[in-house]
């Protein structure tokens, strides 16, 4: 066996620990805690705003325009919509200030 | 015999209303899929190495990350841990889901937890959220056509990769954070989402600066999810339980 496929098995390993860890910590405890319920809502905003943010540090004049584009449309639109839009915008934008 | 026959012809509507919210993720996530097997054999990877990577690992920024790393001979250990850093935010998806399937068989759970993705958690919260049982035909149906095209374009990525135009001009690069930043609007509604937005969103830029990729990941969202957990609980929303 290769040293990648090796790295490939212990990645997966090491990713499905986090896919199922937070579970069966989580689940040993009968009531949860409102903070931690606070905490727990708080996740999927916290998670994908970490995604997005350090991307505006390198964003030029077309990735702005597509992340402002993104952002209204989504407050009417549905996500296929925004995304659409945003990837429009975007593709647009760079032939034109690259 | 007829109940029988309504909750199966339910579960199969259940899959195929899963497909269907599926179809956006399976867009979206397409040109990951071919751009990660083009550069995975452009690091030396071989195209079966990098279809086991995309079927086993299954987590797009993990396995550009992991062969980035490759690519740069770094140690294996390293290129595991890092694998392990960028994918820990699953534990905190593994958290929130575990209260909405805990109904489900025990198989069934471990394989919901292997197709725990971004997309899949937030979709299925959302589900969850508007007060709907998420059911796994329903969630099977969100994550199957997400995974498989996710494999199969990996692979094709790899055998085609090098014939992939200007990637810059098609905005490839720069999809992932479009497609976040839609997400991270579908949850607006929620109690302290712009308190909670505005500390991981600078914390992980300043981490980001500091620290370094990948960690600004873990980081960014431990700071967020601590304003929701330090701020008194009348401010999330969530009712002290008698």
């Amino acid at each position: 066996m290769s040293t990648t496929f090796w790295i490939i098995i212990a990645g997966a390993i090491a990713t499905y620990l986090t896919r199922i860890g937070g579970h069966l910590v989580i689940s040993r405890f009968e009531n949860i805690h409102p903070r931690v319920e606070a905490g727990l809502n708080a996740v999927p905003a916290a998670v994908l705003t970490t995604l997005v943010a350090p991307e505006l540090l390198n964003a030029g004049p077309a990735e702005w325009a597509a992340l402002v584009v993104t952002a209204v449309v989504s407050l009417r639109g549905g996500l296929m919509a925004m995304f659409l839009a945003g990837a429009a915008v975007l593709i647009l934008a760079r032939q034109f200030v690259g | 015999m007829a109940t029988d026959v309504i909750s199966e012809s339910g579960a199969k509507s259940d899959f195929w209303q899963g497909v269907r919210l599926s179809m956006p993720v399976v867009v979206a996530s397409a040109p990951f899929a071919v751009l990660f097997g083009a550069l995975a054999v452009d690091q030396g990877f071989s195209v079966l190495e990098a279809f086991l990577m995309s079927a086993l690992i299954y987590g797009g920024a993990s396995q550009m990350v992991g062969i980035q790393l490759f690519g740069q001979h770094v140690a294996p250990w390293l290129i595991v841990l890092s694998i392990f850093a960028v994918n820990f935010r699953h534990v905190l998806y593994s958290a929130g889901i575990g209260r909405r399937i805990a109904h489900w068989p025990v198989i069934q759970q471990a394989l919901g937890y292997f197709i725990l993705t971004d997309p899949q958690y937030a979709v299925a919260e959302a589900r969850a959220q508007s007060g709907q049982t998420v059911g796994f035909a329903w969630y099977l149906g969100l994550g199957l056509p997400v995974y498989l095209f996710w494999i199969v374009e990996s692979a094709l990525g790899a055998v085609f990769g090098k014939l992939i135009p200007d990637t810059h001009a098609l905005g490839i690069d720069f999809l992932l954070p479009i497609y976040f930043l839609g997400l991270v609007m579908g949850f607006r509604k929620r109690p302290l989402w712009l308190p909670v937005v505005i500390a991981s969103g600078c914390a992980s830029i300043v981490a980001y600066k500091t620290v370094g990729s990948p960690w600004h990941v873990s980081i960014g969202a431990i700071a967020g999810v601590l304003l929701a957990v330090i701020l008194p609980p009348h401010h999330s929303g969530v009712g002290e339980r008698p």
